[in-house]
């Protein structure tokens, strides 16, 4: 009976990487249960429903709203905030790290105060953009900015700076100048990094959005939810809470599609290196 | 008649006084295949790279032609090591991108790397990506890599170390048959006496780091084409292999008391 046990732990993870459809029901049935529980538990009284709202009033708040013109408008908005808040923020993070790379005399006097900057909690920051640049949108995106600027920063500075040497040395030996090298090394190697980093980007660019949003602005769904909050409407917070997370999920598929598709050519999922 | 490379009493010093090799000077004829073989950590690298232009000697100087090497030597291609294909590239995108930096438009220089690809049995596999491919896949790509723009001349350091013994044959055969169709110089690197006394015109012998020299000299007269796994049975080569080996021995002994001290 020894024998067995000892190869077990070796062959189990892959079985399961192995059988999609058994690990997919697996996690529905997570689902399912914290549901279950939820319902249970504010159905005996045990939680109160005013507290804790109950999980059927949050789907069916959440049905109601998916049919309501005034809902799309509030998504819309913070779609757009997001992706202005990636975009810019990726640009910028691109741009500067490329420069830091490769300008060692800039990266090495700067470098104190990027890690400052970057260590300055982001939320205290919003109220000051919201003062600088109103209760609209672009508060809510230099929020996601500030956010996003920086994981891709660090990781094209990176990407930069670990081009392995050999390739590097094979790229001068086949003829490249300056500007094929950045083409055909730096940039490829620096992109797997920013790739890489896409998901926590994405991810933070929707958490300075709804933040901002939250702290104070008329549209999005940090707004919704802030509403909600503000006359103690349980069921309302849960249901901006459920389609938050439905919104990021959507979101973060988006982002596996497209890096599968531009990293083909890496061998396994790629490591990310967060900056938090 | 011009040596293809002439390095002249070079010595290179690293930055925190290492200094890899010391005096050293090497004449490789147009057409010539040399080998420089010597202990781990002889500097055998640093040669290689002074003579690609790649380093800078801290004395002495190189000549290519007949002349003198400033910056990367034009004339050289150069099979690393280690594993130097862009991993981002398809192996055709890897073999044509020497032409397509040099201004060859994209659509021939493709088509010239499918030629290439084909001479080392990987018409087939253009379209993978480095990670895809074997060792020894890989190492072919690098080859086409580096032949594709027809260098004069070639340096390739430990280019099959990292292969095991059958497709090491494989592709030492495959070298030499690219070699006898159209005769570079080459200079290759290795620590292992028997891959250079089978492929090579020339043995150079370097003493064990630091201050690494040449030592002795062989020249190697065995008989071409050669085969490389059945010229290591014939008398020549194993005369030949016990002469070196007498010399080389002692200086191996050296080198690994010298890093085993550590």
């Amino acid at each position: 009976m020894r024998a067995p046990a000892v190869s077990k732990p070796k062959r189990e993870p892959k079985r399961l990487l192995d059988s999609r459809p058994q690990l997919l029901a697996l996690q529905i049935f997570v689902l399912i249960a914290f549901f279950l529980l939820w319902h249970v538990l504010t159905a005996t009284g045990l939680l109160n429903p005013f507290f804790f709202a109950t999980p059927l009033g949050v789907l069916e708040r959440t049905g109601k709203d998916l049919l309501t013109a005034a809902f799309y408008r509030h998504l819309g908005i913070t779609l757009l905030e997001t992706v202005l808040a990636f975009s810019i923020g990726t640009v910028a993070g691109i741009a500067i790290g490329f420069w830091f790379a490769r300008a060692p005399l800039v990266s090495a006097v700067f470098d104190p105060y990027v890690k400052a900057a970057n260590a300055v909690p982001r939320v205290v920051l919003a109220p000051i953009f919201a003062l600088w640049l109103g209760l609209g949108i672009w508060s809510k995106v230099a929020l996601g900015v500030s956010l996003t600027f920086f994981i891709v920063f660090f990781n094209v500075y990176q990407g930069v700076k670990e081009v392995s040497p050999v390739i590097l040395a094979n790229a001068r030996m086949l003829g490249m100048n300056g500007r094929q090298l950045l083409r055909h090394v730096y940039l490829p190697s620096a992109m797997s990094w920013v790739f890489s980093s896409l998901h926590t980007a994405v991810g933070f660019a929707l958490v300075g959005a709804v933040v901002g949003e939250y702290l104070g602005a008329s549209a999005g769904l940090g707004y919704r939810i802030a509403q909600a909050e503000g006359v103690f409407d349980t069921v309302g917070v849960f249901s901006g809470m459920l389609v938050l997370t439905i919104f990021v999920i959507v979101i973060d598929a988006c982002v596996s599609a497209v890096e599968n598709k531009l990293l083909r050519w890496r061998p396994q999922t790629s490591t990310t290196v967060s900056t938090h | 008649m011009t040596a293809a490379l002439s390095l002249q009493d070079v010595t290179c010093t690293f930055a925190g006084g290492y200094t890899a090799i010391a005096g050293a000077s090497l004449d490789v004829a147009p057409g010539e295949f040399v080998s420089i073989v010597g202990p781990t950590g002889c500097g055998k690298s640093t040669f290689l790279n002074v003579a690609a232009g790649l380093l800078r000697p801290s004395d002495g100087q190189v000549l290519v032609f007949g002349d003198e090497l400033d910056g990367l030597n034009p004339h050289a291609g150069y099979m690393f090591q280690t594993e130097a294909l862009m991993p981002w590239k398809t192996a055709r995108d890897n073999v044509a991108v020497g032409l397509e930096v040099r201004g060859t438009t994209r659509s021939v220089a493709l088509a010239r790397a499918d030629a290439w690809l084909e001479r080392v049995g990987l018409s087939d596999f253009g379209d993978r990506y480095p990670h895809q491919m074997s060792g020894g896949m890989r190492k072919r790509a690098a080859l086409a890599q580096t032949l594709i723009l027809d260098p004069k001349i070639v340096l390739m350091d430990e280019p099959f170390s990292a292969l095991d013994v059958q497709t090491r044959q494989l592709m030492e055969n495959e070298l030499l048959e690219l070699w006898s169709a159209d005769r570079k110089s080459v200079v290759f690197i290795t620590h292992d006496l028997e891959e250079a006394i089978a492929l090579s015109d020339r043995v150079v012998l370097l003493s064990a780091g630091p201050r690494s020299r040449i030592i002795g000299e062989y020249k190697i007269d065995l008989p071409r084409p050669r085969d490389v796994a059945e010229i290591r049975m014939t008398g020549g080569f194993l005369d030949l292999h016990k002469a070196i080996w007498a010399d080389l021995k002692g200086e191996v002994l050296k080198g690994y008391a010298r890093t085993s001290r550590v």
